[in-house]
């Protein structure tokens, strides 16, 4: 018994005294004490140093758009700081482009907060709340796609243009050690200002995406905060070609609504990119928006159908349905919303059609 | 073994039983960082400091504790547990009171606790026998044999840089055949002692 035991309490003890090491070190060699941080060059906070600037700035209440929870690989964390960042760090290198450099553009996520700082941010990051949110309904749209309905707090409502995202924080949960951030674009119209709707597709192994489709019910509580995104309706006369695929439908929904609500009589056609008959969803809903909006049309292509299914509509990539569909692309302006490979080729397939490269605006994840 | 001079142990671990040389130990931080003199020299003191600190911390450890508890074979898992929290403490300093050196190493810093040379020194000292002060100058000659081999393979590849290498063996690919290249050099250092 003692063969097992000695070794046992042994190492638990060196690691013991190992933790409890690096714990007192913690304690004492890093910490920075109380700094200032200046935001705009008029507002001050009195701040713990240690941290990284993106958490201290969440601890603030001040929230910096990040699609990958401070990991340093979404790159979208983006800060200008003018005094006390330190040196570039090697790992921020890959996502700073020249200009960033020479703006002293740095990502939050990766300095630390160790003197005094001061830091410029965009002054619309201030209207960014964190809600305290309720599940009041969630609807199967496929097999992996879900959309939820949010009930926010009674007293708070969100602002936000339609194209926008938030961020919905997935908790520690059996499987999952650690709190993350992610983003999903908003799918419901912004006049509805108590409720936000996201359009969630499970990611196998994904943090947040596996505590929505499998933990969350209807009633649970949820931490959103927002909303971001330099993605979102312009206003004008142009002719708007909507594409999506898979969850990047939720943007175009909430210009949709947006559109429907406010009777903008705008020609819109929005081309919904899926492989399956079964990967489409919320067809009725687009169907009627072709009789209740001013001259929209949904045109809906599979990639993957065969002879086989009962199937009528556009086939091939959503890029083909644009290239053949699409006559004219001068008076026109895009909307996309998917993954990188979709928005590289209808960019370019717009772009040979005639539609100016800066009016057309996509959200790639 | 044991009557050795810890001198000769010392020149030993730099010249003739070179860590990366003829041992291949600590390969990846030596192929990684030896971009730049400067960066691989502040790797390299790195790599020393915690190779000399380590190798005491492990001989108190096996010597004190695993031995009277007969333990010996813990030595694998309880040596990575003190050299993964001696290089969390040591960037935790670095980064408090040293910060040029804390940057200019970078992300590879945290990379010294899976550089293996630092296991093998910990390691080695106990299967040679060796006493406190010939550990003491294995692993602080280890250190420096090291630190040589990354600062001549880093002003080697400054110079390669602008050398017409055929494309597909442009990067590690070179550094590689280089570091053969040296270690075939250092055979000739060979005939002067052996503590192996």
């Amino acid at each position: 018994m003692s063969n097992i035991l000695i070794p046992t309490v042994i190492f638990a003890l060196m690691s013991a005294i190992f933790a409890l090491l690096l714990t007192i070190a913690d304690r004492t060699v890093n910490n920075y004490g109380e700094v200032k941080m200046t935001i705009n060059e008029e507002k001050e906070y009195t701040v713990e140093g240690g941290s990284t600037l993106l958490s201290t700035l969440i601890e603030e209440k001040i929230f910096i758009p990040s699609a990958c929870g401070g990991k340093g690989t979404c790159g979208y964390c983006k800060v200008q700081i003018d005094e006390g960042g330190g040196p570039v760090l090697a790992t921020e290198m890959t996502h700073l482009t020249e200009d960033d450099l020479k703006n002293n553009v740095r990502l939050s996520c990766q300095c630390k907060v160790k003197q005094d700082i001061k830091i410029q941010i965009p002054e619309e990051l201030f209207n960014v709340r964190e809600y305290d949110a309720v599940v009041e309904n969630i609807t199967d749209l496929t097999d992996v796609i879900k959309l939820l309905r949010f009930k926010l707090p009674e007293d708070a409502e969100i602002n936000f243009k339609p194209g926008q995202y938030v961020q919905l924080k997935a908790p520690i949960y059996e499987g999952n050690d650690e709190e993350v951030y992610r983003a999903y674009s908003i799918a419901s119209s912004p006049t509805m200002k108590n409720y936000l709707e996201l359009v969630i597709g499970y990611v196998p192994e994904g943090i947040a995406t596996t505590y929505v489709h499998r933990h969350l019910t209807v009633g649970d509580e949820v931490s959103i905060n927002g909303p971001y995104g330099d993605f979102h309706y312009h206003d004008n006369d142009r002719e708007m070609i909507m594409v999506a695929t898979g969850t990047g439908v939720a943007p175009i929904l909430s210009l949709l609504n947006y559109m429907k609500e406010h009777n903008i009589k705008r020609k819109a056609r929005f081309y919904f990119g899926a492989k399956t008959p079964k990967d489409l969803f919320m067809l009725d809903y687009f169907k009627e928006l072709e009789e209740t909006l001013f001259d929209f049309k949904f045109i809906p292509t599979l990639s993957r159908v065969t002879d086989d299914d009962d199937w009528d509509g556009e086939r091939g990539r959503v890029n083909n349905a644009i290239d053949k569909l699409l006559e004219d692309g001068e008076d026109k302006e895009g909307y996309l919303c998917g993954n990188e490979a979709m928005i590289e080729s209808v960019v370019k397939s717009l772009t040979s059609k005639g539609v100016p490269e800066e009016l057309i605006y996509y959200d790639k994840f | 073994m044991i009557e050795l001079n810890p001198m000769i142990i010392f020149v030993a671990a730099i010249f003739t039983n070179n860590m990366i040389f003829s041992n291949f130990l600590g390969m990846c931080s030596y192929i990684a960082v030896s971009k730049e003199i400067t960066t691989s020299l502040g790797l390299g003191q790195a790599v020393t400091f915690v190779l000399a600190c380590t190798a005491v911390i492990n001989y108190f450890i096996y010597y004190y504790i695993l031995i009277p508890f007969n333990l010996e074979f813990l030595r694998f898992i309880i040596f990575i547990i003190s050299i993964a929290a001696f290089v969390q403490l040591l960037e935790m300093i670095l980064e408090r009171y040293l910060p040029n050196l804390y940057y200019a190493l970078g992300i590879f810093l945290p990379l010294i606790t899976v550089n293996c040379a630092i296991l093998g020194v910990s390691l080695f000292m106990i299967i040679r026998n060796y006493t406190f002060l010939q550990s003491f100058a294995f692993s602080v000659g280890s250190g420096i044999g090291w630190t040589l081999a990354i600062v001549a393979l880093a002003g080697i590849r400054q110079r390669i840089k602008i050398a017409s290498v055929p494309k597909g063996l442009q990067g590690p690919g070179i550094a590689l055949i280089t570091t053969g290249l040296m270690a075939l050099a250092f055979i000739g250092f060979s005939g002067i002692v052996q503590i192996q």
